[in-house]
């Protein structure tokens, strides 16, 4: 038992951290609908769920269990294989790409063992590549969920999902080329890597200030990618009743509404990544004070939520929200006393951080922005965010060969 | 037997068994389904000989790009299942006869070349993507622009031909 454990020790951390990321994941899905919910709801003047558990937080787990057991009918005249095919292939494949994604810059030694923080191996040499090729099936779980469903509606979501898709992705794929450009990499951690060439700059040495153009193809496209508002014409519910999941109930539904989450998460990561610096924090590397951040944040958090929590109005939210509070607390004061701990969590504290900023964009901009109109959206891409993109890309090759030729590099 | 030979005959088998559906298989959706396993798989085999650049680039581009066309056009037309006249079910028979010599064709291609093909796939030539770009756009630069101008002429045709007339 023990020789089998240290012969297969790379296969069986690599089960255990998908089983772990994929716990992380859902969970996250599960909350981010929490916090969406809270958040347009208060933009809009309303309280947002409230009522299932102290401030709507086990809401998630009661939608959770409504999903489980709701019916689930399969519609007449359905072609079966490809109905059932859909739903899976888009999960399958939004928790692919986030598999792709590296969460930290250092290893975990355990046993002998490198444990790098993210499932695929942080060398692999095409990652932005895999990345795109994933995202690039991803269309057929909604093209095919539309076309399968034997209904007008869903049709008309999935003939509108795939146009949207093959128009965006030109600009999706060409507004990296420049950061891969100053980069000389596909690889998303030497892509991080060459944005703190100068460890004094922090936040300036990101690439979404040279790459402004990039960044601003890049988020559109994604977002239209993610078929999220502005963009959320296939499943525009005040033309197409839901667009292309109409016809879907149930567990099935509700693989649409997670695939759908996590690639609003792994578009958030790759923000993160490629233009403002992953894991690097933005504060100057001589300031080594800013490493106590994330206990100044987590400490009175924490410290808040139990204030906020002992003053309750229901007993179960009088017990559960100062217990919260302790945990949050407490992993800010392990982080204070503990200075190895502290070091390691850097990278993935200021990752995460922007992960959840980018994650409020998304939510600020479903709260802000109405549906674009078809035409609208397909002018927008091709005459707009194409030649801009374009443009980025020749404007960036003239600069680093400019650079080249008279810079002495 | 090692575990990439292991994945290597998975794959393969896959391609195969995609092709044949893409055949057989009634509704044009389900054959265009098919064709991306075989995008998928094939993809999947570069990756074994270690062509990253390549393999990423056969699913972005075929498995992605094209085939969300194909998908499109078949479902935009809302073409049914099709149909089967004489002459289709009459080209069977020298089809079968195609299938055959091809068959045979390629396990003699095979059969000659059993070790060079067994070397050209551990050596790895060509794999980074720094060496297919020197190769493009240094060795091959001028059939290659000449093949981008090709498809500009093509795009520009298209874009004639979808033009309404104006009156």
């Amino acid at each position: 038992m023990n020789s089998f454990l240290a012969a297969n020790a790379e296969l069986l951390i690599t089960i255990v951290k998908i089983a772990l990321l994929l716990f992380v994941v859902l969970t996250v899905n599960a909350y981010l609908t929490w916090f969406e919910r809270k958040v347009v709801a208060h933009m809009q003047s309303r309280w947002g769920p409230h009522r299932v558990g102290p401030h709507g937080l086990l809401q998630p787990l009661a939608d959770g269990v409504k999903f489980l057991f709701k019916e689930d009918p399969t519609p007449a005249g359905v072609d079966k294989f490809v109905y059932f095919l859909a739903p899976l292939l888009a999960l399958a494949l939004a928790l692919t790409s986030i598999a792709l994604i590296p969460f930290g810059p250092d290893p975990i030694r355990f046993f002998g063992h490198d444990i790098y923080l993210g499932i695929a191996p942080p060398d692999v040499n095409i990652g932005i590549l895999a990345l795109f090729a994933v995202t690039a099936l991803g269309v057929y779980g909604v093209a095919l969920a539309g076309w399968s469903s034997n209904s007008k509606y869903p049709l008309l979501g999935g003939l509108r999902s795939s146009a949207q898709m093959i128009s965006y992705e030109l600009a999706l794929t060409m507004s990296v080329v420049g950061v891969l450009l100053m980069a000389g990499s596909f690889n998303l951690k030497k892509i991080i890597e060459a944005q703190a060439h100068h460890p004094e700059w922090g936040i300036l040495g990101w690439n979404v200030w040279p790459q402004i153009l990039g960044f601003f193809c890049f988020f559109v496209a994604a977002i239209a990618e993610t078929n999220r508002v502005p963009f959320d014409l296939p499943e525009a519910e005040s033309e197409l009743v839901a667009g292309f999941h109409t016809e879907y109930a149930s567990f099935k539904f509700a693989m649409f509404f997670i695939a759908e989450y996590t690639s609003m998460i792994t578009v958030s990561c790759l923000c993160s990544i490629m233009f403002f610096g992953g894991w690097l924090s933005p504060f100057p590397a001589s300031w080594t004070f800013t490493h106590y951040l994330p206990s100044a944040i987590l400490i009175p958090f924490g410290l808040w939520v139990i204030w906020d929590g002992i003053r309750y109005e229901t007993i179960f939210g009088r017990i559960i929200l100062p217990g919260v509070g302790t945990v949050i607390a407490a992993l800010g004061a392990v982080f204070v006393v503990l200075p190895g701990v502290n070091e390691f969590i850097q990278g993935p504290f200021w990752l995460v951080s922007k992960i959840l900023v980018f994650l409020f964009v998304y939510v600020w901009m479903r709260g802000t922005l109405p549906r674009f109109r078809y035409d609208q959206l397909m002018s927008f891409g091709w005459k707009l965010l194409l030649p801009v993109s374009i443009v980025n890309v020749i404007l960036t090759s003239f600069v680093i060969l400019a650079r080249m030729q008279w810079g002495g590099k | 037997m090692t575990a990439s030979l292991v994945v290597f005959f998975v794959l393969a088998a896959l391609a195969v068994i995609g092709a044949v559906s893409l055949i057989l298989q009634k509704h044009p959706i389900h054959s265009a389904l098919s064709l991306i396993v075989v995008m998928v798989a094939l993809a999947g085999l570069y990756l074994l000989m270690g062509a990253e650049f390549v393999a990423a680039v056969q699913i972005i581009v075929y498995g992605g790009a094209i085939m969300v066309l194909f998908v499109f056009v078949i479902m935009l037309l809302n073409a049914g299942v099709e149909e089967h006249t004489s002459i289709s079910k009459m080209a069977g028979a020298p089809g079968l006869l195609l299938v055959v010599a091809l068959a045979g064709f390629v396990a003699a291609t095979i059969a000659r070349s059993a070790e060079s093909v067994q070397t050209a796939s551990q050596s790895g030539v060509m794999s980074s993507t720094k060496d297919i770009s020197n190769m493009i756009f240094k060795d091959f630069v001028y059939p290659f622009e000449l093949t981008s101008f090709l498809i500009l002429v093509a795009i520009l045709g298209a874009t004639v031909l979808a033009q309404r007339e104006k009156n």
